[in-house]
């Protein structure tokens, strides 16, 4: 089967080909609809696009025949007694990232919205129902809005070994871990808030956490890229350890890990959260390949000078082979690793602004 | 003008909308029994179900970039809706414009 790379954009889902033919683009979908979140869900093939139509609201699509065929499903709606505020109860503004559930729980889907709840279908997306023990949980209220004026839900991340156990990221609402299939919760430790103040700093539930990832052969291990830092947990999200001696910078968005390797993870850095651009106008991706004691500066292949390409969370994945690498930018470049980050090639510079991409399976 | 809802009670309204809409979602014009907005609206929907989400969010409250004109007056109360509805009257649905 051809492997494919789907890319939600900020003007269509474009779909590469990287099957036994050159590298092409085959197909564009939702032309001149942003599409904030893609799915190729590996149990059934199909495929999940998240649509952003601003005036029109959130849509959710599904594909059962990669893409010749779309259907509309209803968007995770929240209910109306969900409301913090009476007079304003919460609405979908964005659905930010969606997943497959466990091998085990076959037609579960999970789905991480702005303004910060977490929904489980059942059923392929035919039906949701927002997580309300998240939801309704005292320190999900401490939440607050990042990049966005809500809170979101950005990263979640199944284990493979166990059904109902996962971890979520929350920007801005820290790490959260559930083993029980969402009855219950518990948040990470160890992660440090630089933008709060001194006594406040390991507050877990105000950590803005950008990107978890996951190794799916040693699933113990999570790397994230936090807003001002990287770090990484060694026993299943309960608790992290920062890396500081990282240049060119550990501000970032994007992270990715090798699935068969827990050591090797790639970052992509930007300059600072004040200048979201890369640093002295050079693109590199650091790279790991020892647990984070020391880190690879990559840019064979990646603009030198000049360049003001930031790659978004969802914007960096590696394939299941760990060697090959897709990443894409908010200024429209599309580049390919088959080498794990060694050398880079520019598939195009001509894409709209990149929101998020993954390769099929 | 008296616009009470039982003046009006067996009136139907037209209900348009614009191509930007119609890019999505299959919304022909059609003629819409309803005392008020809200009941034409409701009415519309129920004819064709897909078009409800891309006008109003999940609680039936018009989307903050939809504008809905009657009678080509734009109509700024965005959840109750309650505006009595006549024979005559023509609803438009538009989106606003921004963005790039």
């Amino acid at each position: 089967m051809n492997k494919s790379l789907l890319i939600g954009t900020r003007k269509g889902l474009v779909v590469i080909d990287d099957g036994s033919e050159q590298r092409h683009i085959s197909a564009v979908h939702f032309r001149g609809t942003p599409v904030s979140a893609v799915l190729h869900d590996p149990r059934d093939d199909a495929w999940y696009a998240c649509l952003d139509h601003g005036h029109f609201g959130v849509k959710l699509q599904r594909s059962d025949d990669r893409g010749a065929t779309w259907t509309e499903l209803p968007y995770p709606a929240y209910p109306p007694d969900a409301a913090d505020d009476p007079a304003s109860p919460p609405a979908t503004l964005l659905l930010w990232t969606i997943e497959a559930g466990h091998p085990d729980q076959p037609g579960v889907l999970w789905c991480g919205t702005i303004p910060g709840g977490l929904f489980r279908s059942p059923d392929r997306g035919a039906s949701w129902e927002l997580v309300r023990s998240m939801w309704d949980h005292p320190l999900r209220k401490e939440a607050m809005g990042g990049g966005y004026d809500y809170p979101g839900i950005h990263s979640i991340s199944i284990d493979p070994r166990r059904s109902g156990s996962m971890v979520v990221g929350v920007s801005v609402g820290g790490v959260w871990r559930t083993t029980d299939d969402a009855e219950s919760w518990q948040l990470a430790t160890g992660l440090r808030a630089a933008f709060l103040p001194p006594e406040r700093m390991y507050t877990p539930e105000q950590q803005d956490v950008h990107r978890i990832a996951r190794c799916a052969a040693a699933p113990d291990v999570l790397w994230v890229q936090h807003h001002n830092g990287i770090f990484r947990s060694t026993d299943d999200g309960r608790s992290f350890t920062e890396f500081t001696d990282v240049t060119p910078t550990t501000f970032g968005f994007a992270v990715a890990v090798h699935p068969h390797d827990p050591d090797t993870a790639w970052f992509v850095p930007a300059e600072a959260d004040e200048v979201r651009i890369p640093l002295d106008g050079a693109v590199v991706v650091t790279r790991t390949r020892d647990g984070g004691a020391s880190f690879d500066v990559l840019d064979d292949g990646l603009p030198h000078a000049g360049a003001f390409h930031l790659v978004y969370r969802h914007g960096l994945d590696v394939d299941s082979s760990g060697n090959r690498l897709a990443m894409a930018s908010t200024t429209g470049s599309l580049w390919f690793s088959d080498d794990g980050g060694d050398h880079f090639e520019r598939f195009t510079a001509d894409l709209p602004p990149v929101l998020c991409l993954r390769w099929t399976t | 003008m008296d616009r009470s809802p039982e003046v009006y009670a067996s009136s139907v309204t037209k209900v348009m909308f614009a191509k930007a809409v119609r890019r999505h979602v299959e919304c022909p014009d059609e003629q819409v029994p309803g005392e008020t907005l809200r009941d034409v609206l409701n009415g519309y929907f129920d004819r064709h179900p897909a078009v409800r989400s891309y006008i109003v969010d999940e609680h039936g409250a018009v989307r903050k970039h939809i504008a809905v004109f009657v009678n080509a007056q734009l109509v700024n109360d965005r959840t109750h809706l309650d505006l009595a509805m006549g024979d005559a009257d023509e609803v438009h649905v538009f989106q606003a414009l921004s963005g790039g």
